[in-house]
């Protein structure tokens, strides 16, 4: 196939559609091998998943109802974990606590990889003071760590989900768009989008079209990285009292009700919320870790 | 190296600026009056309104009250809380200390835990170094809150062994109720540290100049600390130092857990309570810490590699 190119870039431009399909390779998740511990990890973070969907309708028990005087009695019967300190099943309240932990830091890890991955591409495509403008900006935002940012968002706007993962997500931009930035600006300089541009590609189309996909593997990396964090952090944020608020069941929520039974010599509440969030977080960190130095690997 | 230094300098108070900025008109914006925190939700006649409006300066243009809000600041005024009829500078000298000597125990368990694993795991290849990674691989999982919880039911509740909650008083005591709160605040970042001590251990042993050290006969010890760790020493400090900054904000999840009376502890208090001075206070103070700890870390980096070009950005 030929495609016209101007005299002075031919030299560079041996076969461009050649270049576009092994940019393609390089952007995409082939290469990764994921291992014993790599499929374990996909299980239980699919099983998460799952339940995030579906845990409010499977769950044995009303999650929110109340025995006093079942409170911190042990496994019972078909209460397979038994109750915490206001006689709820505990069961329950994890399946059920899944959903805000699980989605909230889905959330948070879309909106950033959205926010940071739209600056990286634009400040590399427009370059210059454009450029400049933008990584000074992600500098400011980087002053304030996620924690922080949320508790100040809790005074604001009133402690909930919303706000602590709006500003997890704000906090978390600058760390996608500084790794996307620099990837964007090699492929920026590749000779295919040189071609393109020649061709009469329009940025917006050969941006969304070709160079985006082509760094997918890093955005999918990065996305996978944050929501390990997001999780941890949202987590906290419960446990601090300014996320998911009580008597709603989330892991972090329940961490933080379960310390008074904790201190009693009841850990069961906190324990089994800690060991949710544990495996979880591991299992994303560990896959994360491997989609990163696959796309790293692609994008020597 | 002047020149790098002011321009970092004129970068940090520029970010310091903004961050202020940020921070003021946030809170600035939030819904609610603070006055109505005072009154306790009764309406006040217009006489004591305007004489409170006037004490707390509430009429003043946005941008009067935020000037004057941040040249008292750089004195050291943080203004009154309006709730407590305290001064903020105040309130956050009362908690500094804990906080402080807090991140300043984590550091250094951090530091000792973190480069002594990952040069143990290095050197000694087998089980040593399989234990090694067993260890940072499940700390590494550990959140501080879940790290907090598990050590307050292991060693307070089972073995009684270290106080669960509070400050304590005098310096032993006090030294003793941070014991737990510091692991629980290092578990997450001592697995970081191993992790990049022993890969940059590993590599660094890997090369030609340590071969051709060994093979001229230097004492091993020697070679280790001459050869290996000094380069080394570059990422390790990186990773140490960006990590000692993250544990600036994570100090008020173990603190809350904790029951210590620190400064992130009263910054969620404070959050909760709507005490808007003390929110904007501390968190100005825990923004200088952060930036200044991290512009360490990075004259730490160009110190130790001479190889970063001190004038030009790294991009």
């Amino acid at each position: 196939m030929s495609v016209p190119v101007q005299a002075g870039v031919a030299a560079e431009v041996l076969d461009p559609v050649a270049e576009v399909e092994a940019a393609a390779v390089r952007g995409g998740l082939r290469r990764v091998r994921l291992g014993v511990l790599g499929w374990v990890s996909l299980v239980v973070v699919a099983l998460a998943a799952v339940l995030a969907v579906v845990g409010p309708l499977v769950r044995p028990f009303d999650p929110n109802l109340s025995d006093l005087s079942f409170a911190y009695v042990g496994p019972y019967g078909s209460h397979l974990l038994g109750f915490d300190g206001q006689g709820r099943d505990l069961f329950s309240r994890l399946l059920v606590g899944a959903r805000t932990t699980f989605l909230g830091a889905a959330f948070v890890a879309i909106v950033a990889v959205a926010v940071g991955s739209g600056l990286a591409v634009t400040a590399a495509w427009f370059g210059g003071r454009f450029d400049r403008v933008v990584s000074a900006g992600l500098d400011v935002v980087f002053a304030f760590p996620g924690i922080l940012l949320a508790v100040v968002a809790a005074a604001v706007f009133g402690a909930g989900l919303l706000s602590a993962g709006l500003a997890l997500a704000v906090a978390y931009s600058p760390y996608v768009a500084r790794v996307l930035r620099s990837a964007a600006l090699k492929e920026r300089a590749m000779a295919y989008v040189a071609a393109l541009e020649v061709q009469g590609f329009g940025a917006w189309r050969l941006c969304l079209r070709h160079l985006l996909p082509n760094i997918s593997g890093l955005v999918v990396a990065q996305g996978t990285i944050l929501f390990g964090f997001a999780m941890v952090d949202l987590a906290a944020i419960s446990f601090l009292g300014l996320g998911v608020q009580s008597p709603q069941a989330d892991w972090g929520v329940m961490v933080s009700e379960g310390k008074t039974g904790l201190l009693q010599g009841y850990p069961m509440e906190s324990l089994t919320a800690v060991l949710c969030i544990v495996v979880v977080v591991s299992a994303v960190s560990f896959l994360g870790d491997r989609l990163e130095s696959a796309g790293k690997q692609a994008h020597r | 190296m002047l020149r790098f230094l002011l321009r970092r300098g004129a970068m940090l108070v520029a970010t310091l600026l903004v961050a202020s900025f940020a921070v003021y008109g946030a809170l600035d914006l939030a819904p609610g009056s603070p006055i109505a925190a005072l009154t306790g939700g009764r309406t006040p006649s217009p006489e004591v309104l305007a004489e409170l409006n006037a004490r707390y300066h509430l009429d003043d243009p946005f941008l009067v009250r935020y000037w004057n809000w941040l040249t008292a600041a750089v004195t050291g005024d943080l203004g009154q809380s309006i709730p407590l009829r305290e001064n903020v500078s105040t309130l956050i000298g009362q908690r500094i200390g804990v906080t402080a000597s807090l991140v300043a125990l984590t550091s250094l368990i951090i530091v000792v835990g973190g480069v002594g694993l990952g040069l143990l795991g290095a050197l000694r290849k087998g089980p040593v170094d399989t234990g090694v990674v067993l260890v940072s691989t499940v700390s590494a999982a550990m959140p501080s809150f879940a790290a907090a919880v598990v050590l307050q039911f292991l060693f307070g509740v089972r073995l009684g062994w270290l106080p669960v909650l509070g400050t304590g008083t005098g310096f032993a005591d006090s030294l003793k109720h941070l014991v737990l709160p510091a692991l629980a605040l290092a578990a997450t970042s001592v697995a970081l540290v191993t992790r990049v001590t022993r890969t940059a251990v590993r590599e660094e042993l890997d090369k030609e100049h340590v071969q051709t050290a060994v093979s001229r006969g230097l004492p091993w010890s020697s070679v280790v600390r001459r050869h290996v760790l000094r380069n080394a020493a570059i990422p390790i400090t990186t990773v140490v130092g960006l990590t000692v900054a993250s544990l600036i904000a994570l100090s008020a999840v173990v603190e809350t857990a904790f029951g210590l009376n620190g400064l992130g502890a009263y910054l969620v208090q404070a959050a909760l309570n709507k005490d808007f001075a003390v929110v904007q206070g501390i968190s100005l103070v825990l923004v200088v810490a952060f930036v200044v700890t991290n512009l360490l870390v990075d004259l730490a980096y160009a110190l130790l590699d001479p190889r970063v070009a001190l004038g030009s950005r790294a991009s």
